[in-house]
């Protein structure tokens, strides 16, 4: 029975495949030399695209239409307020997480309201929330102390035998979603919404509920992503999420979820979390050029999700 | 039949079927030209089938097809177009983004070239003047602002207007049904006039008073079968109730005595929102309920409003005392989760009592299953697998042990039988009396009047409203019957 459920759900064993193939190349191409940096490099910078992707899976898992867009924004607008909050003083730290996450939580409740209220199709609600999240991050952007406490800093940085404190903690919190995801009332209903919403309201499922607190839930991760990236790159700044746009659908789909919605998987977000990631340091290596390293990212994620979306549908 | 020699059309041993379902067990049917013939007969007796292979839509599985005295060979809706068979069915075809005018264009591919529009606006309104006079329809009104009336108006219209292709016969599939008295006047004088100037109309409606006075011959089908065909002189309304089935004697299930049960407490309470008048549903605890009437009248809405009362108090005209579940009729759409187990879809409407802590625990979700595996008798090796490795029948099967394995004191059923084997239904006939037995209420929509047995009491819908009440010992088919097809418009 759990062999046949694993079989089910193979597509995101090809992402870590993938991810491993492109450490060796990289490997290879260095004469074996920084292997192992690489691999805590990578892990640093996964767990940003992990974080915002387990929310974004959530949201797409929904059915198809479901999707936000506001995600940069809300990471740029969650950064400047969470490091605006800290001061700078270790003793505010606390504090300015908590409103880093009621920040977000608040651009997914609004994004939310715009759907069910003006039933707006989410693509556009979330998109239009992102402009309007990105204006008022400007206007309380300018000119404000944005570098993060000493010990914020030093905190995201911490590393155990090699490997990051933050990634052992984000390793933790995925955990617990695919608990969530796989054996929780909310999982389960957000599954059934994504596979038919008319059939999930008739089985008795709170299918509002369910949905604002998918939404909420997105954004929350997204003003959680800002607040660490602030610390990690010391300095909140608006443009600090957006390739997290892109990236943060793209390890949703390679990861093995399907865009159709009811299909969900959490594992395969870290495989394509580490596979984005390393291929982007496995092209630096290589010594390509910005442009060329654009254009072969995007057709790489084009490719995989081409292939990956062909065998979802058998 | 005396009309061949000059029939338009004659259908000869028709047969449909579906999968294991024979719609159509061997029709002859057969149009004269200048006939109106009235088709009548009760929920799936095979009027909208055997039309539907003479609009193309549906290719018959034996028989043949004569138009115009020629036997078809590769009949399709292209062929039936050329010939000049038009129809118009009851679910509205027109586009509703498009003008009046446009949508004209969508059936005459000759409306072509500069000023097509305005030769589309000509036509279709000549032929809506000569129908409807006074109809106040605009050529150029967008169809969705349109009342369903006036839809219905444009709808029948344009399947009269002629341009590069014959018009020969015109199937009317319930073509009053949105018109108010004095529009479906208009229409049926019409008719009559079309067909005095040599065309020929099948008319189809459940008001059995249009069809005795406006056809010349009125078939009359039954369980895929003409059960009768004659001048239409010769029926009256009882013999036309008689011959569509209700006359026949009628054995009643045994199970079940008459013994007067004792009636609990209020479970449902609700009354149609068309309803003018105070009759309402009422069911209490450990009764079955059934909703009879034609499919489409208002049978469902009332279900969907019972269920969705459940959750908010107080919804006007309705009172649900007590948890519900739903087994849906149409399970692709309203049932089934296609990505899930068939233990997983069982187990979703039970989720709360599932849990152990804060987990859906997987050992108690394998449990429901397998405990319903056993009851309700799904056919299956592995509960673990796909919903779609189940047959259609238990698939529904699933669904009826979702409802049933959950806490739910109210059971409601949209048409659950649908396309279900007879074997499969007999077990869920037991299950559903041990479980009313046992106090749960059950409020049954059927389309098959036999099923109306089981059920202590059965409302009959009609256009929305609850048209008669039968308890179980005045309930027959006859009855049934008879207030389902009302004499005029309302």
């Amino acid at each position: 029975m759990t062999a046949l459920r694993r079989m089910a759900s193979t597509p995101w064993i090809w992402s870590f495949v993938g991810a491993l193939l492109i450490w060796l190349a990289t490997v290879a191409f260095t004469g074996g030399y920084g292997g192992g940096g690489m691999i805590t490099a990578a892990l640093s910078l996964a767990v940003f695209m992990v974080i915002v992707g387990t929310g974004q899976m959530f949201v797409i898992t929904l059915g198809p239409g479901n999707v936000d867009l506001s995600l940069p924004a809300n990471i740029g607008l969650a950064s400047a307020v969470a490091m605006t909050v800290m001061n700078g003083q270790d003793s505010r730290i606390a504090l300015g997480l908590l409103a880093a996450l009621a920040c977000g939580a608040a651009v997914g409740v609004a994004n939310y309201l715009l759907i069910w209220a003006l039933r707006i199709p989410p693509i556009i609600a979330t998109l239009s929330a992102s402009f309007i999240i990105h204006s008022i991050d400007i206007a309380y952007g300018r000119g404000l102390q944005i570098k993060p406490p000493p010990g914020f800093a030093a905190f995201t940085n911490i590393q155990i035998l090699g490997i990051p404190l933050l990634a052992l903690l984000t390793i933790l919190f995925t955990v617990l979603a695919a608990l969530a995801l796989n054996r929780m009332i909310y999982g389960r209903s957000v599954l059934a919404i994504g596979q038919n919403i008319r059939a999930a309201w008739l089985a008795g499922i709170n299918v509002g509920w369910t949905r604002f607190a998918t939404y909420t839930l997105c954004g929350t991760l997204g003003g959680l992503d800002g607040a660490l990236l602030a610390g990690y790159f010391r300095g909140a700044n608006i443009d600090i999420g957006n390739e997290y746009l892109l990236s943060s659908i793209a390890v949703v789909v390679i990861g093995g979820t399907s865009v159709a919605g009811g299909k969900a998987n959490v594992p395969g977000i870290w495989g394509a979390s580490l596979f984005l990631v390393l291929l982007l340091t496995m092209l630096n290596t290589f010594g390509v050029s910005a442009g060329v390293r654009l254009l072969l990212t995007g057709l790489i994620i084009v490719g995989v999700i081409a292939a990956a979306g062909g065998e979802e549908t058998r | 039949m005396a009309e061949a020699p000059e029939a338009v059309v004659n259908l000869v041993g028709v047969e449909k079927h579906f999968g294991a379902v024979r719609a159509l067990a061997g029709v002859d049917f057969a149009i004269g030209k200048g006939e109106c013939i009235g088709l009548v007969g009760h929920n799936g007796a095979g009027k909208s089938t055997l039309m539907h292979i003479l609009a193309g839509t549906l290719q018959p599985t034996a028989g043949r097809i004569v138009i115009g005295g020629r036997q078809e060979e590769a009949y399709s809706v292209a062929r039936a177009k050329m010939l000049g068979v038009r129809c118009v069915f009851q679910e509205l075809s027109l586009c509703p983004n498009l003008n009046v005018a446009e949508n004209t264009r969508v059936n005459h591919q000759s409306l072509r070239g500069i000023g097509w529009r305005k030769r589309a606006a000509a036509l279709i309104g000549a032929k809506l003047d000569e129908i409807f006079p006074d109809h106040g329809i605009d050529a150029d009104d967008i169809v969705s602002d349109l009342s369903l009336g006036k839809r219905q108006m444009v709808e029948v219209a344009r399947a009269f207007t002629v341009t590069d292709e014959p018009l020969e016969v015109v199937i009317l599939d319930e073509p009053t049904s949105s018109l108010d008295a004095e529009t479906a006047g208009q229409l049926l004088a019409f008719v009559r006039r079309f067909v005095e100037s040599g065309g020929s109309v099948i008319l189809i409606s459940h008001l059995l008073g249009e069809i005795l006075d406006n056809a010349d011959r009125i078939v009359v089908m039954r369980d895929g079968k003409v059960a009768a065909g004659n001048a239409a002189s010769a029926f009256d309304r009882t013999k036309l109730v008689a011959a569509m089935g209700g006359a026949e004697t009628h054995h009643k299930a045994q199970h079940r005595d008459s013994e007067a049960r004792k009636e609990g407490p209020v479970r449902v309470r609700a009354r149609p929102r068309q309803q003018t008048d105070g009759t309402e549903l009422v069911a209490h605890e450990g009764q079955v309920i059934g909703l009879a009437g034609l499919a489409g009248h208002g049978q469902t809405d009332l279900l969907l409003s019972v269920f969705g009362a459940a959750g908010s108090r107080g919804k006007q005209g309705v009172e649900v005392n007590g948890p519900i579940a739903l087994v849906a009729g149409d399970r692709q759409t309203d049932g089934i989760f296609q990505q899930w187990s068939i233990s997983l879809n069982i187990g979703i409407r039970s989720l709360k009592r599932l849990r152990q802590g804060v987990l859906i625990s997987s050992r108690r979700e394998a449990e429901l299953a397998e405990e319903w595996r056993k009851r309700i008798g799904i056919r299956t090796p592995d509960m673990n697998n796909n919903i779609l490795s189940l047959s259609g029948g238990n698939q529904q099967k699933a669904l009826f042990a979702r409802a049933l394995g959950s806490d739910a004191e109210i059971i409601l059923m949209d048409d659950p039988m649908r396309g279900v084997d007879i074997g499969t239904k007999l077990e869920v006939y037991d299950l559903i009396r041990q479980e009313a037995a046992a106090g749960r209420t059950f409020l049954w929509y059927t389309t098959e009047t036999d099923e109306l047995d089981h059920c202590d009491r059965v409302y009959v819908f009609r256009g929305g409203r609850i048209v008669a009440k039968l308890n179980r010992g005045e309930l027959t088919e006859e009855k049934v019957i008879h207030s389902s097809f009302s004499e005029t418009a309302q």
